[in-house]
């Protein structure tokens, strides 16, 4: 967009500054909560309807839902909070999308200039708190410097290896008057991501993948944020290279393709870890070598060469040495690496048959599973229910623990950003707002928040976002009245020892949805769980379903802390036997 | 290995925050840290050196590139070409009448001023490398020192190339925007 001249030469405000910067950014909605330093906002807010506000309950609701939305749509969410609590009640949210590489633009609310290190009311140095989980951040400390800083804000947000961006905007900035152009071009000379690989380096892979016997390519959120799935899916194909994917990778390759292994790590496949374990040359993509996914890093891919292409130059070899780096975007590298291999024909069907039937082996051996009941729900069941009723179409958010990762293991997510799930830092609570983010940019898809009771109960307030703007979000609780994946260590590391994990008084959830105005659903049987999905489904608003899954459900495979992810404990091991069961392998 | 590493930052405030944030959060220490404006005054030098493996070096000098207001970073411990580094220590040392002559030919050869004087105390100024100034201080600890002052490590790569020209696209034309900016570090 240009700026018109007569913009440019009338006066505006702070606030009118803000929205008209946010408009030339594109921006439709904002997740917010009002506050005494951001009420000039507010009241500027009413003449611009073309920017949504959602208003949430909580203002971590608001950065998780800005977060939902960013991954659901690829955009930077915008979130917007007053000063001191308001905008500390953001920081897990800030940290969840720094941590996981999620554009985000957080304006905070910030006490006057002249007020700022007095100790003044609802004063925070929101500056000083998030200054190292966030990509940047800045205090607009002159009127004149609110447009170049959101203009600079969303291109660092957006760019390079995305992140959250946090604005402190002191109250009499936010009302001073100035006259408004906006910046066409950003520089920013400390500023420059590498986004195309080095041609040199791409060539060195390519030869490294044309002599791999046993290649696995290990791709991560990277896939997601340069959309580069269907070059993924052009190479696996290509060379015959399996593929396993990280949690936050999830949706960046096809769950049905015959080369996809599954998830690897602490709760991934056995396929997947075996593969690891045994490839010669491991591609690792846009995927930053995390501890949940690598287990002890000495034990991981210990005979691979390692190539690692990530668009973050301090990923690279930062936890695991690297053979060959390539530091670029992954769609670039991706892309380029396939013309090269394209050149070489068709050999690999031929000479990566033994690899892939050893991989396939894997597989069969022991596949994802769990032991089917007739007189419990099994929450696996409930997941695998939710994917066949809703063709696998569905944007699933997690919370975070064992719901998180049997939707990873069950849900076979096939397209790019429909699992929306606290990957890096963990954090409960997300779920429910994340899919209210994701709703509020697709109104017309069906999305779900695959929830444990524990998480479910830390954001339970956004419902009535859901409700006040006809968000049909559809919750699903494993409850198991319990913090299932810390009781799930406590028996198998703490010697049953459950220590402050029994969650012994609950709420109904059936009256507390009802309370909210959304319906509650309850389902003890198996026999119930899909006739309760079904009506779910039917219902044009929110939902909470509450299943009464089985309480001592495990997440398998698992690698004890501290082990090889080849040392998988398949299922819950004898109690005479050891506690770990090593797993051996043809060499 | 003690690494000097250069680094050429916006002069804007919080910069040199953002660099300790970054260096306390992945646990990493800094011996010692300067901080100056340069020439152009735009842009401040941070000297800063700090101890660690390769593989921890490299990630320090990849986490301070990845800070936004980080124009340039140089290791010179590693990077080719000599550089030289100094720093400057006041030394308040016990001066007894008979040790006085004795002090004043120590700095003598050390090239070191007497800045300050008293009845019982000599102040002295030294500047050089670090292993000069550990030398004159072990020699002065003898007649007892009573108290220091010492800056951090500054250091500049030697001959004429400077940190910026590798850098394209960046401070042609220095200058600040704003002419009422007040001189000084700002950081």
């Amino acid at each position: 967009m240009t700026t018109s001249g007569r913009l440019a030469l009338k006066k505006r405000t702070g606030a009118q500054i803000i929205f008209e910067s946010l408009l030339r950014e594109g921006v439709e909605v904002i997740f917010g909560y009002p506050g005494g330093a951001v009420i000039n906002l507010y009241d500027e807010l009413i003449n611009y309807p073309r920017i949504r506000h959602i208003l949430v309950r909580h203002e971590q609701g608001a950065l998780h839902a800005a977060d939902g939305y960013a991954r659901a749509t690829g955009k930077t969410g915008v979130c917007l909070v007053t000063s001191g609590p308001g905008a500390t009640n953001v920081v897990t949210g800030v940290v969840t999308a720094f941590m996981d590489s999620i554009p985000i633009v957080v304006l905070t609310g910030q006490v006057a200039t002249d007020q700022i290190g007095n100790d003044a009311f609802q004063e925070a140095d929101i500056l000083g708190i998030t200054r190292t989980c966030t990509k940047h951040n800045y205090l607009v400390k002159d009127t004149a410097d609110l447009a170049g800083t959101i203009r600079e804000a969303f291109h660092i947000a957006s760019t390079g290896r995305p992140g959250p961006v946090v604005i402190d905007l002191p109250k009499d900035v936010i009302s001073g008057e100035v006259s408004f152009e906006y910046p066409e071009k950003v520089q920013i000379r400390g500023y420059a991501p590498v986004t195309s690989g080095h041609p040199g380096q791409i060539k060195l892979a390519t030869r490294e993948i044309l002599k791999a016997k046993r290649p696995v390519i290990y791709a991560g959120g990277g896939i997601i944020h340069s959309g580069a799935n269907r070059e993924l899916l052009t190479l696996a194909d290509l060379g015959s290279i399996p593929v396993t994917v990280t949690l936050l990778g999830l949706g960046g390759f096809p769950g049905d393709h015959p080369l996809f292994l599954g998830m690897l790590g602490m709760h991934g496949t056995y396929a997947a870890n075996m593969a690891v374990t045994r490839c010669d040359l491991l591609i690792a993509i846009g995927s930053r070598f995390d501890d949940r996914a690598t287990g002890k890093v000495e034990s991981f891919a210990p005979s691979a060469k390692i190539i690692h292409v990530d668009i973050d130059p301090s990923s690279i070899s930062k936890n695991v040495t690297v053979d060959v780096p390539i530091v670029g975007d992954a769609k670039n590298v991706l892309d380029r690496m396939v013309k090269i291999l394209k050149e070489q024909g068709d050999v690999w069907k031929v000479t990566r048959k033994p690899w892939l039937e050893e991989v396939r082996r894997y597989s069969a051996e022991h596949p994802l599973h769990y032991e089917p009941s007739q007189k419990m729900i099994k929450p696996q069941y409930v997941i695998q229910q939710i994917h066949r009723l809703t063709g696998g179409q569905a944007i699933i958010a997690t919370e975070v623990g064992q719901n998180q990762m049997w939707t990873a293991q069950f849900y076979q997510f096939t397209q790019p950003r429909t699992i929306l799930s606290s990957g890096g830092l963990g954090t409960m609570g997300y779920g429910l707002p994340a899919a209210i983010g994701a709703q509020v940019a697709f109104p017309d898809r069906i999305v779900f928040d695959i929830a444990g009771e524990g998480s479910f109960q830390m954001n339970v307030q956004e419902l009535t976002t859901a409700v006040q703007y006809h968000l049909p979000v559809k919750v699903a609780i494993l409850n198991n009245h319990s913090l299932g994946m810390v009781r799930q260590w406590q028996e198998l590391f703490f010697n049953e020892r459950y220590s402050q994990t029994l969650m012994d008084a609950q709420p109904d959830f059936v009256k507390l949805a009802e309370a909210y105005g959304v319906v509650g659903l309850r389902a003890d049987h198996p026999r119930d769980v899909i006739p309760c999905l079904e009506e779910a489904l039917s219902i044009r608003g929110p939902v909470v379903m509450d299943f009464h899954v089985d309480p001592k459900e495990k997440v398998f495979p698992m690698i004890p802390p501290g082990h090889g992810i080849d040392q998988m404990i398949l299922a819950k091991p004898d109690k005479k036997a050891r506690r770990v069961v090593p797993l051996t392998f043809p060499s | 290995m003690k690494n000097t590493i250069s680094i050429l930052v916006e002069n804007k405030p919080g910069v040199l925050a953002r660099i300790a944030a970054m260096f306390s959060a992945r646990n990493y220490n800094i011996d010692s840290l300067s901080v100056a404006e340069t020439v152009d005054p735009t842009i401040s030098r941070v000297t800063c050196t700090a101890v660690g493996d390769n593989l921890e070096i490299e990630q320090i000098m990849k986490q301070l590139r990845k800070l936004i207001d980080v124009i340039r970073v140089v290791n010179f411990t590693t990077a080719n070409g000599d550089f030289l580094t100094r720093e400057m220590i006041l030394i308040k040392v016990n001066a007894k009448e008979r040790d006085r002559a004795e002090i004043m030919r120590t700095a003598d050869i050390f090239r070191a001023k007497i800045v300050d004087a008293s009845r019982e105390s000599l102040t002295l100024e030294v500047t050089g490398d670090e292993r000069k100034i550990n030398a004159i201080l072990e020699l002065l600890k003898t007649f007892g020192v009573l108290e220091i002052a010492r800056t951090g490590q500054v250091a500049l790569s030697r001959g004429g190339r400077r940190l910026i020209d590798k850098h394209p696209g960046s401070v042609k034309s220095p200058g600040p925007k704003k002419s009422n900016r007040p001189r000084g570090s700002m950081i």
